[in-house]
């Protein structure tokens, strides 16, 4: 995440995904976790917040659709497991929601981007403290490389190489209006007068 | 956010809105069967008490415990080198040299806890000084208000007692004001502020002429010892003209409230049944200070200043 009092400006290079591909994308990896599961027995589909929720909804929808049977979903708010909360600022809280006893379930976080997988981290001490789940598996949108933990994820809706000054920008209907995947740079030498407001959901 | 919480002052409606809705979302911990947060691992909080306190203290306690916080609980008493003459200020170097990051603090004279802000580099927040503030009281009780009411612009409150003794008094006028409520403080004359009326609240001296249009009845607890000082008619006349009975309390709207900030003088300022009423609540105001004070705890301790970092 990039610093408050920075003045940035995104400057869009280009969009890696359109509303279709990110509906096709979510609806493979739906069907991939029902394979991989062998039917959607103990399945419980969870978010990340802030943009992992709604794609952890889509695709529990989605499943249910093909299965016809619902499947729970839940999201996440990993801020207060993050390595990183002494060196920042503290950020405003959002509701956890997990449906249910997490005990015994197959768990799968569902997140925008995977990066440093340091999110990722947080978010297994966090559904740790809540239950004790059989098995985590990680669903991304998008994956973009430079890892600083063994992290690896289950079901990639799409592998996009970039260098670490890139920023990778995951929009969600729900949230943003569209759904989209921006790739891009922050321009720190613009003026804050002319800079737009940051967008959330921001992989830096 | 602020780096000390010495006065409601402090406070604009925008930051009691932070810290309550943050509380809002810790308190979800509260219902889990693991009721810990890794948020302040390494962090230490020092409870420094020169006035006795049950609930401040423990609530504080856990607050901080349940964040991954170190506790130190400190009361001046005859166990600590208070009662061997060391100062106050000796008391807080002591903790600074400990390095310690926050000192909560009750003191019996008011202005202590900016006095030790002055001295340490730890965050302080004020559990009561004197007859100054008790703040973290008055946002608990803002939050179990907003938990009923939602919104409190408008919402008729009623603030009845000792209101020149009282530090909640003066705490809850400041954030219900700044919130946009519409207080009326209630009680002895002896015992109303004669500046009152320049606080932005309305004074009467009849409780049964105004309870009636009531949202909320805030009941303080009666503080004994000002009988002696002769402010005080005897306990029986002050049950009669500003206690909440069964009598009273059925003039009330059907959603109207009873707060009482404890410890209780059942029979005086409240009766028995009045505080054990489906209106009252006085123990969500118990629940609802840990949540209040662990958001208090993660907003000032969870993480480095930015701003300050910069300058």
């Amino acid at each position: 995440m990039a610093r408050a009092g920075h003045s940035e400006t995104f400057s869009l290079k280009a969009r890696v995904m359109e509303p279709p591909d990110v509906r096709r994308a979510l609806r493979r990896i739906s069907h991939e976790i029902v394979e991989h599961n062998r039917g959607t027995d103990d399945l419980v589909i969870v978010g990340i917040r802030t943009r992992g929720a709604p794609l952890a909804d889509r695709i529990a929808s989605s499943i249910a659709s093909f299965e016809s049977t619902a499947v729970p979903s839940g999201a996440l708010d990993v801020t207060l497991y993050r390595d990183d909360v002494a060196l920042k600022s503290p950020r405003s809280l959002e509701s956890t929601t997990v449906p249910g006893d997490l005990d015994g379930r197959v768990v799968v976080l569902v997140d925008d981007v995977l990066y440093t997988g340091r999110t990722i981290r947080a978010a297994f001490d966090a559904l740790l403290d809540l239950g004790r789940p059989r098995a985590i598996r990680l669903a991304v949108l998008v994956d973009r490389g430079h890892r600083e933990l063994p992290i690896r994820a289950d079901h990639v809706g799409k592998n996009l190489p970039t260098s670490a000054h890139e920023v990778v920008k995951v929009q969600v209907d729900e949230i943003d209006g569209e759904d989209a995947v921006l790739i891009g740079e922050y321009d720190t030498s613009v003026s804050s007068a002319t800079a737009a407001p940051r967008a959330e959901g921001t992989r830096t | 956010m602020i780096k000390h919480l010495l006065s409601m002052d402090q406070l604009s409606a925008g930051d009691i809105t932070k810290i309550l809705d943050t509380a809002d979302s810790l308190r979800q911990v509260t219902h889990r069967p693991i009721k810990k947060l890794p948020t302040l691992r390494g962090r230490t909080v020092c409870n420094l008490f020169y006035e006795a306190s049950t609930r401040t203290r423990i609530s504080f306690e856990l607050a901080a415990k349940r964040l991954s916080a170190d506790v130190i609980n400190f009361s001046a008493d005859s166990k600590s080198s208070v009662s061997k003459g060391e100062s106050f200020k000796d008391t807080a170097w002591t903790l600074e040299a400990m390095g310690v990051d926050a000192i909560v603090v009750r003191h019996g004279s008011s202005g202590a806890p900016y006095q030790l802000s002055k001295w340490v580099k730890a965050s302080v927040l004020n559990a009561g000084d004197g007859q100054h503030e008790h703040p973290t009281q008055a946002l608990l009780d803002i939050f179990s208000i907003r938990e009923r009411f939602k919104d409190l612009e408008g919402l008729r409150v009623l603030i009845v007692g000792d209101i020149v003794h009282s530090r909640v008094a003066r705490s809850n006028v400041k954030g219900l004001v700044t919130m946009g409520a519409d207080v009326t403080l209630i009680g002895p004359p002896t015992l109303i502020p004669a500046q009152a009326p320049s606080w932005g609240v309305k004074v009467s001296g009849d409780l049964d002429s105004v309870i009636a249009d009531a949202d909320v009845c805030y009941l303080l607890r009666v503080q004994r010892e000002r009988q002696s000082e002769q402010l005080l008619p005897s306990l029986r006349e002050y049950a009669a003209m500003w206690g909440l009975d069964a009598r009273r309390m059925a003039k009330m709207r059907p959603d109207a409230l009873v707060m009482h900030p404890g410890p209780m003088n059942r029979g005086v300022e409240i009766a028995a049944d009045v505080s054990e009423s489906p209106r009252s609540i006085i123990l969500n105001q118990v629940a609802n200070g840990l949540a209040v004070r662990m958001s208090l705890l993660y907003l000032m301790l969870g993480g480095r200043d930015e701003e300050e970092e910069a300058a």
